[in-house]
């Protein structure tokens, strides 16, 4: 597999990280639905894991920091993850919804 | 270097990755985003293999395709939101929401041509193993490793206790529940 | 250097802890420990004063730096002080009849529920007047001059339930901060001239007769304001009958004994400074001289007891500033030491008559008490003799050296000063009848219940009556013998390196003087006998009084006449300002800003909806902008 890196750069993954993150961001940002929120987010974190593991293999040198990185942000996705949905599990009972747009109990 | 120059696999997986990155963004269906979000991660494990990656293509896999996108799935059967109920937002907001993602795209990439290219070094193909990584997280990232025990103790009991029943308070909103669908 | 620390530290620690934790104590804790803090105070002072008398090596005295207080450009200030002849004198008689009345208090507050803050108040003017003296510079004589003032305010408004007492507090602090302005402009020319306010830096220069005669005046009169104000002198005095809306002891305390006499330390102080501006001298003498005359007469027609030794401490202090003002310094002292003696005993022997009637204060009420007090009558009489001048008592002598002095500068101040020595006698006399003579008048009160007040009452009577009788001793005058004589006045000299030795007049004009003044005493005495206690007259009520009485009754219609001329002024000038300046173009100004803030917070509450979408556009796009200056620049 080596033989594709010659042809390749960092900055191409830079690139469809970065397409990915803002991905995730646009739907952050659009969508009303808490659950697919939390997907957008987790989109967003694998466009930083992709990241990782590109700039793992672009130091070389038997470095695996990079992919111990991508373990952990996986360790604390799946715990936000966890959370993330008993919140929204009880926000929905004690509201009937899960439109962001309904909880803005910040304002006071 | 021209987008055509470039390896094959590499482009392909791309094309799939931001196609169904897009559906997961763009479908009205909670599930359907469910299914194209766990298409995206195949489509990153790929990108680790091709990375020599290959225990974190697994791991990709397990935990985010099949343990949270699982969860995921389940949370929406439970609270039955599989139908087409979020109300669509002015098209202001994702003119909005396009704009800003997309400043941020940019101002990103921008940065980025200032930085010169750089070829990848490449790396062993031993390194993603998981008996390489294995002694890298018990020796060097311990501690870490411990932590993130705790942290998973921590959100499990977080969990359990959010997803707890007030049983007073839920029969109630039941009877509400019931009186209303009456 | 330590037993400065600790004459301070003591009062000071007492007031702390009554202060803080007084509530909690019982009374008898509190009372005792306010007491043998400044009776611990006065046995280190007196341990301190022998040094001074014994040690020659101690002839400047003790110096004690606390720590350097201002340090700015070329002003520099030190927490420092000083105990040299003068400031332990002060220190004796502050910390000596300070216990006095601290003891005196126990009994007589006893059944105040503001017990424990009567004493911490006490002990923290016993502190701040010890600062006063003790202090090596001008800054820590402000100090202490504005901590005596802060507690002299509390004190008189101690029982502040009483609207009238607290108007009296406000009255007192108000005219103390006119003459504190003075004090503080004088301090600015000092500091101005000599670039220091250091007692032992600037005294020597001004005696060194550099500085020109028209600064010298203008310093010296500033001062001489801040003295009129705490020492209640025309046309500052007011605040000083009014302040006897406190508790007695504070009245014998503040008001007779010791912080009205820190004018007169202030100018002795300064002597070099007053004895260079003749000028300020002499405006001295004839204020001093006009407020003995004015106070006196006022009170011959006062009937309340206390009101009376208030108008006599005023016209004592007159006779003081007299005193300096005809460059007889060591006469001033030694007037302000046996003044605090037997003004402290009178005021504390009213207060006992006042505890015994249950806080009746007018002596028309009075009468015939000598019979149920014979403690108070026989104190409180050695007290009205010392005051009036009877032969061979503390005020004997000093009353006379004053108008000794007096005779040598000007033939009409001595006049006037015998004069206005007269009317003491007959003031006090009068009321001295009236109280303890002729028959009880109260009828809500009978006369069985009139009682002797307590030990802790009597002891510091008897003790202040002895020093009444004895004070003379301190500066006997040249006649009794040259070897006894004038200890006072060597033992200021170092203190005083200019005033002249003024006994240039011989033997028999001075007995011819003192003949004058016996003769003066005697006429008081038989006039008033005659008068009260043969004829057993009684002084009729306000309304009644003729004439010139009525003038007096009024007290000169002083209060009335800057009533109109000072405050009606002032409080239309203040309606004025309120109701254009203030209201119009400040608060217009004011509501304003508030109203256009109001109207843009309005508008900026839309951002904050609580809508977390928005929040997040805002942060991306904030995010961008970052990242897209950093790129750019």
């Amino acid at each position: 597999m080596l033989n594709i890196f010659q042809s390749l750069d960092i900055s191409h993954y830079i690139y469809l990280s970065c397409v990915l993150f803002c991905i995730g961001l646009f739907g952050v940002l659009f969508r009303r639905n808490a659950i697919v929120l939390l997907m957008c987010i987790e989109l967003m974190l694998n466009a930083v894991n992709l990241l990782f593991a590109a700039f793992s293999e672009y130091m070389g040198d038997k470095d695996a920091n990079g992919q111990m990185f991508v373990f952990f942000i996986m360790v604390v996705a799946a715990a936000e993850a966890a959370v993330g949905l008993a919140i929204l599990v009880m926000v929905y009972r004690n509201t009937r919804k899960t439109d962001v747009s309904f909880l803005d109990s910040l304002k006071d | 270097m021209h987008i055509t120059n470039l390896p094959l696999p590499f482009l392909i997986l791309s094309f799939i990755t931001i196609l169904c990155a897009l559906y997961v963004v763009t479908s009205k269906n909670p599930v359907h985003s469910v299914l194209a979000l766990i298409l995206t991660f195949f489509s990153i494990s790929a990108h680790y293999i091709l990375l020599n990656a290959q225990f974190l293509a697994i791991v990709n896999l397990m935990v985010y395709a099949g343990a949270i996108m699982v969860l995921f799935l389940f949370v929406l059967m439970l609270l039955n939101l599989s139908k087409d109920t979020e109300p669509v937002k002015s098209n202001l907001w994702g003119v909005a929401a396009a704009i800003s993602a997309g400043l941020l795209l940019v101002v990103i990439t921008a940065s980025l041509q200032k930085s010169g290219i750089a070829v990848m070094k490449g790396n062993s193909p031993e390194i993603g193993l998981v008996k390489n990584l294995g002694r890298v997280l018990m020796t060097e990232y311990l501690v870490p490793f411990e932590l993130s025990g705790i942290l998973f103790i921590a959100a499990m009991v977080g969990a359990v206790l959010l997803g707890k029943r007030d049983s007073e308070k839920q029969d109630l909103l039941q009877q509400n529940d019931v009186q209303e669908n009456a | 250097m330590n037993s400065i620390a600790l004459i301070l530290g003591l009062p000071i620690a007492g007031f702390l802890i009554n202060g803080l934790f007084g509530k909690s104590l019982p009374k008898s804790v509190v009372g005792w420990l306010g007491t043998f803090a400044v009776l611990a105070s006065f046995v280190i002072a007196l341990g301190v004063f022998n040094d001074l008398r014994l040690n020659p090596d101690f002839q400047n005295g003790l110096n004690f730096k606390l720590y350097t207080f201002l340090n700015v450009g070329n002003f520099h200030v030190d927490f420092a002080f000083s105990l040299d002849r003068l400031s332990v004198m002060m220190t004796l008689i502050i910390t000596g009849i300070g216990s006095l009345i601290h003891l005196y208090s126990i009994a007589y507050m006893h059944e105040d529920e503001g017990f424990y803050k009567f004493f911490a108040y006490l002990n923290l003017f016993i502190f701040n007047m010890l600062i006063l003296v003790l202090g090596s510079n001008f800054m820590m004589l402000f100090f202490g001059w504005e901590g005596v003032g802060l507690c002299s305010y509390l004190l008189i408004g101690f029982w502040y339930k009483n609207a009238e007492y607290g108007k009296a507090a406000r009255k007192a602090f108000v005219m103390n901060r006119i003459g504190d302005l003075g004090l503080l402009m004088g301090l600015f020319l000092i500091f101005h001239q000599y670039q220091s306010l250091d007692y032992n830096i600037v005294l020597p220069k001004i005696a060194d007769g550099s500085t020109s005669v028209y600064m010298l005046t203008a310093i010296s009169m500033c001062l001489f304001v801040g003295a009129m104000g705490k020492s209640a002198q025309i046309p500052l005095y007011t605040w000083l009958p009014d302040a006897m809306a406190g508790p007695t002891p504070v009245s014998a305390l503040i008001h007779a004994a010791t912080m009205v006499t820190a004018g007169v330390y202030l100018i002795v102080r300064c002597e070099a400074l007053f004895y260079l501006s003749p000028i300020t001298n002499n405006v001295i003498m004839w204020v001093g001289l006009a407020t003995s005359l004015l106070a006196a007469f006022i009170g011959l027609k006062q009937n309340d007891i206390k009101k009376v030794l208030a108008y006599s401490t005023v016209s004592q202090l007159g006779l003081m500033f007299v005193a300096i003002g005809c460059g007889a310094y060591t006469a001033a002292m030694f007037h302000l030491a046996t003044h605090a003696f037997f003004k402290a005993l009178l005021f504390l022997g009213s207060g006992s008559v006042i505890h015994a009637m249950h806080h009746e204060q007018d002596i028309r009420q009075m009468g015939g008490l000598k019979a149920k007090m014979p403690i108070t009558y026989i104190t409180f009489l050695i007290g009205t003799l010392a005051i009036t001048g009877f032969p061979f008592l503390s005020g004997f002598f000093s009353k006379d050296e004053i108008l000794i002095a007096a005779f040598e500068h000007n033939k009409i101040v001595y006049i006037l000063a015998v004069l206005s020595a007269t009317v003491t006698g007959l003031y006090m006399f009068r009321m001295f009848f009236t109280t303890f003579h002729g028959t009880y008048r109260n009828h809500h009160h009978s006369f069985e219940k009139v009682h002797e007040s307590p030990w802790q009452m009597s002891v510091p009577l008897m003790v202040l009556a002895v020093l009444s009788v004895l004070g003379g001793l301190l500066n006997l005058p040249k006649y009794l013998g040259e070897g006894v004589s004038h200890k006072l006045a060597h033992w200021l000299a170092p203190i005083l390196p200019m005033a002249e030795n003024h006994s240039e007049i011989s033997h028999s004009t001075e007995f011819a003087l003192l003949g004058v003044a016996v003769t003066v005493f005697i006429i008081a005495f038989l006039y008033t006998r005659f008068k009260y206690v043969s004829r057993n007259a009684v002084p009729e009520s306000d309304e009644k009084t003729p004439y010139l009485g009525k003038l007096l009754v009024n007290k000169f219609y002083v209060d009335e006449i800057y009533d109109t001329i000072i405050v009606k002024p002032l409080e239309m000038c203040s309606q004025i300002v309120d109701s254009f300046v203030d209201s119009k173009i400040i608060g217009g100004f004011v509501s304003g800003i508030s109203s256009v803030l109001l109207k843009i917070s309005n508008l900026n509450k839309r951002i904050q909806n609580g809508n977390i979408e928005y929040y997040l556009t805002f942060m991306v796009i904030a995010l961008a902008l970052f990242l897209g200056f950093n790129l750019l620049f």
